[in-house]
């Protein structure tokens, strides 16, 4: 196919468009975004009051775990995904990413695996179950044994598993990807200490995933073959421990909390700078602070464990090292706060949200540094101290980020203006709701309550906080309902958005909303950090013509990358029916996939 | 007008894209390999029963193999040099022969394997059995892999369409097969001598 | 992406030029070593009077197997200085994780001093 088509479903079936896979990861994360919310909904009605009789105590154990690895797996990640898809190359001055058809195969991927964790809601019957039997139940962070065949017997820690496993293969790509097109795909100028600071933040991050990943891939391997092959990796009968689990799911899982959070604290970085009209204070410190926390991040994985009893010694070094790394993360903090301080303040929405992030962040730090203390933390771990602790700095954080992401740069990826009033009223809304829903669970932990529990007895005295921490979760739920208003532009008309609706300093702002399919049509000459503001020693670059002054070819759309997708979750069907030729079926489909990629004439 | 007349350099680094995706994938397979590696060793000792490793394991079989796996390293590289310079017909020579042995450690593997399984060891009789199989089969199964890309890259230059203008997918195929190849130092070191 | 006009990298690209391939003769040698190299490592294996030193010596010397491969085989010693960021950190990285679960699992990290932290 020599010219890419623009419309109809082929097109975007067959785009390798950042723009377009860009808005593929949005709208399919946020789709799995408020599914996730139904399920936290779900939980929290069957809390709200002592010996709730809404769900089982089997279906609460798949709300719980559905919840946490739909929250992190398929819409924070992949929210974040959406932005370093959209946004990452235009802020670099480039056309598109390294790899367009791999950016293409990352997405197709990531809907297939979300897809196939969340069939297991509905695929009881073919397991001779009911409905709402299946899914996953063994908590987000599966802990062995548990999760092993002799207590889990049925399919629903295989969904997980597999799910898990095809979801770390779309991230693995995207990571590759990612980190080829901002080393190498930078327009002139654009030296890595100019770098738009999402961008440097999205770099780290990829960093994190393509080293933390293939641990969890080893992990989820050894969790395989203990539940289809008869090993022992996790079984302590045969010499093994479930301890082994858990290092290598949190060698995984720490990093990964850092993954969540760096790509909005990134956002935070761009959204302050614009509406405080002053560049961010200390560029270069919190560049570096991300490159920190991105190291210190894999020091400090056994503070997931002060419970399992790793001994003195281990506790104190991993106590140290976590509360080490709360350095760097205040340093931003205050550079963010510095940065506000003496701006010329304008209230968007998306700034907002960019500062109760700062605020929700700090309280969920401050959480997370009582954790750091292994004694305290033997009182607060799997207690509701923790789950308050989590969706302070991952709610409150990563969500209040992204927020702020989607209302900087909804403009330009849509070319329309969302309404700042709704805007205000959803934050407003969101801000009380969290804090109703999870300031509580600090109490509520240190009064007893453990995590992963389907109900609890009057006895508790927890009756009345868990019925405020309900209330405050269904005040989000209205809030996000007024966000979808917002979004769907119901009941207005919509207003179109410049190219620059923020006077932004970075290159996305200097095309159209939405861009031109090849981005620029001259790629710029950077001389500052910030392009497109008069500083001391520059003025303003000009934008890039509105008509190229030569013809620029763009990429063709290809099929190969969505066909090779499809093999994946073929293959994971063979486990799931245990049935052995489908892994060759869709082991063809792969290899089909990627021979017919591998010799397409393709330029980029 | 202005100086946003200006082009692209072809990459910021002068790097090729290819190659350097390669290596962050190379850096990847480090934590992959690492956790299997590290598995083995915290597991080493542990096993409840047997047979262990001084009880199976066979030291000259498995030398073979090793010399065979680096004299493949060797065949790779000269297979990318006479491509560099264009000898298409030793570039094909060398590629099929890094194939060929690349085939024999596999062989070597299935022998080895099926010896140990007839010995009473699979892949769940204990710890040994477990870390055992699934870090060399890990291990196997990306030389398999580097074969049929091998093969592939033949069946190219017997086509004619492999030459010195792309000899860079013939660079990255030497990544990962040198790679595979270091891996195997790293297990035949720490699971073969160290027992 | 149609942008075919060379031009001179960024700054951050100077170091190092890709050195001229080696010739055969240097990859030839290399084999040779790497030969050697692994009849010492068998060798020591077998001979007890290597016993005492064994695991340190089979370490040293398949870390300059490792490295022969990797410097002239792979390249990387006449590559840029980037391509050797890209893979040793995170091999320094997946060293110092396996050392930091050999020392949680049999150190002196467990309470009870019993090897493994069970």
């Amino acid at each position: 196919m020599s010219d890419a088509p623009r419309a109809g479903l082929t097109s975007w079936l067959t785009t390798t468009d950042h723009k377009r896979i860009g808005l593929l990861y949005f709208y399919t994360a946020l789709g799995f975004f408020f599914l996730g919310g139904v399920e936290a909904l779900v939980i929290r009605l069957q809390l709200a009051q002592p010996n709730g009789h809404v769900v089982s105590a089997e279906v609460y154990n798949q709300l719980f775990t559905m919840h946490g690895t739909t929250m992190v797996f398929l819409a924070l990640m992949p929210l974040s995904a959406s932005f370093f898809n959209y946004i990452v190359p235009l802020q670099i001055g480039a056309r598109d990413v390294a790899f367009p058809r791999l950016n293409a195969f990352s997405y197709w991927v990531f809907l297939s695996g979300g897809l196939l964790l969340n069939a297991s809601w509905v695929t009881g019957p073919l397991y001779h179950a009911g409905m709402l039997s299946v899914a996953p139940d063994g908590g987000w962070f599966g802990y062995a044994n548990l999760t092993e065949r002799q207590f889990s017997p049925g399919p629903n820690i295989d969904f997980w598993l597999l799910g898990l496993q095809i979801l770390g293969v779309s991230s693995l790509a995207a990571g590759f990807n990612f980190i080829v097109t901002i080393l190498n795909l930078r327009a002139p100028g654009m030296r890595m200490m100019r770098l738009p600071t999402f961008t440097w933040m999205t770099l780290v991050t990829q960093f994190l995933i393509i080293t933390a990943f293939p641990v969890i891939t080893v992990g989820l391997v050894f969790l395989m073959f203990d539940r289809f092959f008869g090993t022992h990796f996790y079984l302590p009968e045969a010499g093994g421990t479930p301890l082994l689990w858990q290092h290598l799911f949190w060698l995984f899982g720490h990093p990964e909390v850092y993954i969540l959070i760096l790509p909005a604290m990134g956002i935070v970085s761009e959204v302050l700078p614009t509406f405080a009209r002053k560049p961010l204070f200390g560029y270069t410190v919190v560049v570096y602070s991300g490159i920190l926390i991105g190291f210190m991040g894999w020091g400090v994985w056994s503070h997931h464990m002060f419970a399992v009893g790793l001994g003195p010694i281990a506790d104190s070094v991993f106590a140290a090292t976590t509360m080490l790394i709360a350095v760097p993360t205040g340093v931003k903090i205050f550079n963010w706060i510095g940065t506000l301080w003496g701006g010329a303040i304008r209230g968007t929405t998306a700034l907002h949200f960019a500062v109760g992030f700062i605020a929700m962040f700090i309280i969920g730090g401050l959480s997370g540094v009582s954790h750091a203390s292994p004694p305290a933390d033997l009182q607060q771990t799997d207690t509701y101290y923790v789950v308050g602790h989590i969706h302070y700095v991952l709610f409150g954080g990563t969500v209040f980020g992204l927020f702020a992401g989607i209302y900087y740069w909804w403009p330009k990826m849509t070319g329309q203006l969302l309404d700042e009033t709704l805007g205000k009223w959803h934050f407003w809304l969101q801000f009380i709701g969290m804090n109703l829903a999870f300031f509580p669970m600090h109490l509520i932990g240190l009064l007893g309550m453990p995590r992963r529990v389907y109900t609890y007895g009057p006895e508790l005295g927890v009756g009345q906080l868990n019925l405020v921490s309900t209330i405050g979760a269904f005040t989000i739920a209205l809030a996000m309902l007024v966000f979808l208003v917002n979004l769907l532009g119901i009941g207005r008309r919509r207003r179109a958005a410049p190219n620059d609706p923020w006077e932004g300093a970075t290159l996305e702002w200097s095309v159209s909303s939405p861009p031109p399919v090849y981005n620029f049509s001259v790629i710029p000459t950077i001389e500052s950090r910030l392009p497109r503001w008069r500083t001391e020693r520059h003025g303003p670059m000009p934008d890039p013509p509105a008509v190229p002054p030569a013809p620029i070819h763009v990429p063709a759309g290809s099929w190969w990358p969505l066909v090779a997708a499809l093999g994946i979750p073929v293959m994971a069907l063979a486990p799931l029916t245990h049935t052995l030729w489908i892994v060759f079926v869709g082991a063809a489909i792969l290899l089909v996939g990627i021979y017919r990629w591998a010799f397409e004439p393709f330029e980029v | 007008m202005t100086h946003a007349a200006a082009i692209a350099p072809r990459t910021s680094l002068g790097l090729d894209n290819r190659k350097m995706a390669f290596w962050a994938f190379i850096g990847s397979e480090c934590l992959l390999f690492g956790s299997l590696i590290s598995t083995y060793l915290v597991y080493k000792g542990r096993s409840v029963v047997g047979p262990y490793p001084h009880d199976i394991l066979n030291i000259p079989f498995t030398s073979i193999s090793t010399f065979d796996l680096l004299m493949s390293s060797l065949t790779m590289v000269l297979a990318l040099a006479a491509v560099q310079r264009a000898d298409m017909r030793w570039g094909k020579l060398w590629l099929f022969a890094t194939a060929l042995l690349g085939l024999v450690f596999l062989g070597g593997q299935v022998i080895e394997f099926t010896e140990f399984v007839h010995k009473g060891l699979t892949i769940g009789t204990n710890l040994f059995g477990c870390t055992f199989f699934v870090l060399t089969g890990t291990h196997g199964a990306h030389v398999a892999v580097g074969v049929v890309w091998l093969l592939t890259l033949g069946a190219r230059a017997l086509q004619g369409k492999l030459g010195p203008a792309n000899a860079m997918t013939v660079e990255i195929m030497g990544l990962y097969w040198h790679f595979v190849d270091v891996v195997w130092i790293v297990i035949f070191t720490v699971v073969y001598l160290i027992q | 992406m149609s942008d075919r006009t060379e031009r001179a990298p960024l700054p951050e690209a100077s170091g190092r030029r890709p050195g001229a391939h080696p010739t055969a003769d240097v990859y030839l040698r290399v084999a040779a070593v790497l030969v050697v190299l692994t009849v010492l490592e068998v060798g020591v294996f077998y001979v007890p009077a290597f016993h005492p030193v064994l695991v340190p010596t089979l370490l040293v010397l398949s870390a300059v197997k490792f490295s022969l491969v990797v410097m002239f085989y792979m390249h990387l010693k006449a590559d840029s200085p980037f391509f050797t960021f890209l893979f040793g950190a995170p091999l320094l990285l997946a060293a110092a994780v396996l050392v930091a679960l050999l020392l949680l699992f049999f150190g002196t990290l467990t309470l009870r001093g019993a090897p493994g932290a069970g």
